[in-house]
């Protein structure tokens, strides 16, 4: 790789997982926002709303974080890749620009009125601009996922004599069979992060012995949430997507899956092991045969491609983080079920609120599921290469014909720099949020 | 079909720089005029309420570019690579600053956050003319280099400046003594933008003070507005012909002077919100003025062996126009009606709004 391809990558990568961290909370918290604020409606209990009320102060330091990172992501389809923005603008700019016309005016727009018009509008409006502020992150979510999906399994497009794609059949960018299933795992894995927040919250409050009542609510609310998403990130939706890179992508599906070697008979599941690309195989292997075979194809002995049968050019050309990345998003989210499970059992049985090793471990896990969720787009980012558009576009035709890398260097620092601020004066924030809690003052 | 998206995407970046203008110049003012503490509360807080929701008037024209135009969109944000990312940077870091100032309640904290929202506020500024003046002035398109194009014809890149910082030049940098006076007209503008805004959203005390600040503010515009209409002729011999080949769009640069002319009454104006749409006319007539004077042209070239970019040789398919065109308008009268909504519930002065984070 040259030192151009590599800083653009870097940079993109770098700013990208930035951003992350922040819509992937906001997408399932308004989710549970408009459960707080719905309980409230319907009980009149005062404190559902101040929950409700809460959570979009966070929220809204997270939105205000996802502007301000999100805005570099879309210039730099200009600034980075102008030759893959030249080429494919037709399609991928119908998505994006549809994120920001329909999704991210509804969220700020409204996001600004359930924060300062609770008193203007009465509670069932109020509900309804926290709804909005639910539809416009979620349809965010959609159109960001529906330009992936085409990068990752292109669909609706015409390659004209010059090179460039131009779009041939809009809905079907829309009907593309990777988008449901992606957009589905996305967005119960935002769940997942976000139920995990709330649990983690109300675990401190309890085990701080303060904000007890809410700590109680917040722990309840986050487990209950957090098994239903964790389960369905892994079923159906994970093994979902599993199956469409296993079609669509297979020198990709060999890769994550750690198979180098093409097995006569069913393929092994890899739980552990390092890749040693030197002798084309996997250090210190744990695996259960026949497994992998089995989950993918209902057949114990389908035979699976490895590494050997595909041509090393057209294969992702960095087998050991995309075969990382995956096995942590299934190992984190093999323990956030285990996890989820034991609280509920224990919520079930009425002794949670006291069982403080669990709490404890609640309290903790919270940067996991954002890890699991990043790795997880690692996993289609570093699979679909070394591709932009899988199987039509390289990524090394798609970097800006005339800025050197020289010039990538100087700003990839500088968003290094300025984030690194950003991230201290975010925590700095959130933990004043938290410490002063969801009991509204005494005026 | 290219005509549409042109005049759609122009209109809602002539509504981004209106909005996020007078956030800029709430700014501007706040660095300068904002002395006690209770105005600069107030005044960022003019600024800090609506920023977002301004902003992302700058993400749905920056989406639509991409959609329609995608060769436009990857040529110049490319060539405009340096710019670009400090202009990102300077959206952070103020943004930063805003979001900030008010979290703990202790004066070093509140004046460095002002200085930084200031600071980058009035870089924002002078950077988003300095863009206006590079696109009327045009680039070297293909980096022509003694008469053979070093790149594929529809792209280039420009250094921040070059030696001689003039406009003229065979490779013009981002800033030179053209570009910078547009800058400057930028930053005065924006600066009696965001003065009108804090007249018409608060109670600050100072706003007796900023009548006459606009009042002076705006023979600077005027004077710079002449000069630059000068230096424009030598700069871009024959930018005006469009206006004389098409009379129509002449009703521009007299919006621009509507607004201009109109901002000398400001002591006198009846009611606060005149004096902030004479400064939207400036702004809205500076911007279509210029985009005017070069249509169908985009991004004109410097040299004589590529030809310019213009929304024809720029543009994506009929077909994605088309569909587009669809979604596109259900998507403004949404934005429109949004837009309404807030403006309405969220009416009146804001100095005693509750921010959410108290």
């Amino acid at each position: 790789m040259n030192d151009m391809l590599f800083y653009d990558r870097l940079q993109f990568a770098f700013t990208i997982t930035f951003h992350y961290i922040f819509p992937q909370l906001t997408m399932g918290l308004s989710l549970l926002i408009v459960y707080f604020k719905w309980k409230f409606l319907k009980t009149d209990i005062e404190k559902y709303n101040n929950a409700a009320k809460f959570f979009m102060k966070i929220f809204a330091v997270n939105f205000t974080m996802g502007v301000v990172t999100g805005i570099p992501m879309e210039f730099q389809f200009g600034t980075n890749w102008a030759k893959f923005s030249e080429l494919t603008g037709g399609i991928i700019g119908q998505t994006l620009a549809m994120e920001g016309m329909f999704s991210f005016f509804l969220e700020s727009s409204f996001l600004a009125l359930f924060i300062f018009g609770e008193k203007l509008m009465g509670q069932k409006l109020h509900f309804l601009t926290g709804f909005l502020v639910f539809l416009g992150s979620w349809l965010s979510g959609w159109f960001i996922l529906a330009t992936n999906s085409w990068m990752q399994h292109p669909v609706g497009y015409e390659i004209l004599e010059n090179g460039k794609f131009v779009l041939h059949n809009f809905s079907a960018l829309f009907s593309n069979t990777w988008l449901i299933p992606a957009y589905l795992h996305n967005q119960a894995a935002s769940l997942v992060t976000s139920s995990f927040v709330v649990a983690s919250i109300g675990a401190f409050y309890i085990l701080r012995n303060k904000n007890v009542a809410y700590g109680k609510l917040f722990l309840k609310t986050g487990i209950i949430f957090g098994l239903i998403s964790s389960l369905f990130v892994a079923f159906p939706t994970g093994d979902w997507n599993a199956k469409n890179v296993a079609t669509h992508q297979p020198a990709s599906f060999a890769a994550m899956e750690g198979i180098f070697k093409t097995e006569q008979g069913g393929a092994e599941i890899v739980l552990i092991g390092q890749p040693n690309m030197v002798e084309k195989k996997l250090d210190n292997k744990i695996a259960v045969p026949n497994i992998l075979s089995f989950l993918t194809y209902k057949d114990w002995n389908k035979q699976i491609k490895g590494m050997d049968k595909f041509k090393k050019e057209d294969s992702p050309d960095n087998i050991p983080a995309l075969y990382y990345a995956y096995h942590i998003m299934v190992g984190l989210g093999t323990i956030f079920i285990a996890v989820m499970v034991l609280s509920v059992f224990f919520l079930w049985r009425e002794k949670i609120f006291t069982f403080k090793p669990l709490l404890w471990i609640i309290m903790f896990l919270v940067p996991f599921p954002y890890i699991a969720n990043l790795t997880g787009w690692y996993v289609a980012e570093l699979g679909r290469q070394p591709y932009l558009v899988y199987g039509l576009l390289r990524t090394s035709i798609g970097m800006s014909p005339t800025v050197s890398s020289g010039n990538t260097l100087f700003t990839l620092l500088g968003f290094v720099g300025l984030y690194m601020l950003l991230g201290l004066l975010f925590l700095v924030l959130i933990g004043k949020t938290i410490h002063e809690g969801p009991t509204p003052k005494k005026l | 079909m290219e005509l549409y998206w042109y005049l759609i995407i122009a209109v809602v970046l002539a509504i981004f720089f209106v909005l996020d203008g007078y956030d800029f110049g709430v700014g501007i003012i706040h660095l300068f005029f904002a002395k006690k503490e209770s105005d600069k509360e107030v005044i960022a807080k003019a600024a800090g309420l609506f920023w977002d929701s301004n902003e992302v008037w700058l993400v749905a024209g920056g989406g639509m570019l991409f959609m329609a135009f995608p060769t436009l969109y990857s040529s110049a944000f490319s060539g405009f690579y340096l710019p670009l990312i400090i202009v990102l940077w300077l959206i952070v870091f103020r943004a930063i600053g805003l979001e900030f100032r008010g979290q703990f309640n202790y004066n070093i904290w509140t004046t460095i956050w002002d200085k930084a929202f200031g600071v980058s506020s009035l870089l924002l500024a002078l950077f988003f003319g300095v863009a206006l003046g590079n696109v009327v002035r045009g680039v070297n398109l293909g980096g022509v280099e003694n008469g053979i194009s070093v790149y594929e014809k529809q792209y280039f890149f420009l250094p921040l400046w070059n030696s001689s910082f003039s406009p003229l030049s065979e490779h013009p940098g981002v800033l030179d003594w053209f570009t910078i006076i547009i800058g400057l007209i930028s930053v005065v503008t924006l600066a009696i933008h965001g003065a009108t805004w804090i007249i018409l959203k608060t109670n600050a005390s100072i706003n007796n003070q900023l009548k006459s600040v606009t009042f002076k503010l705006n023979v600077a515009l005027l004077i710079l507005t002449i000069f630059s209409l000068v230096v424009w002729e030598i700069v871009k011999p024959n930018s005006l012909n469009n206006f004389i080949d098409k009379p129509y769009l002449i009703g521009f640069p007299i919006i621009y002077f509507v607004g201009l002319f109109g901002l000398f009454f400001i002591k006198r104006l009846k009611k606060d919100i005149y004096a902030f749409t004479f400064s939207t006319l400036v702004i809205l007539g500076g911007i279509t003025s210029s985009l005017a004077s070069l249509f169908p042209v985009v991004l004109p070239s410097t040299n004589t062996i590529n030809e310019p970019l213009t929304i024809y040789n720029t543009a994506t398919s009929e077909y994605g126009l088309s569909v587009a065109l669809g979604w596109g308008i259900i998507g403004l009268i949404l934005l429109f009606g949004y837009f309404i909504v807030q403006k309405r519930i969220l009416t009146g002065k804001i100095d005693h709004m509750d921010y959410g984070n108290h």
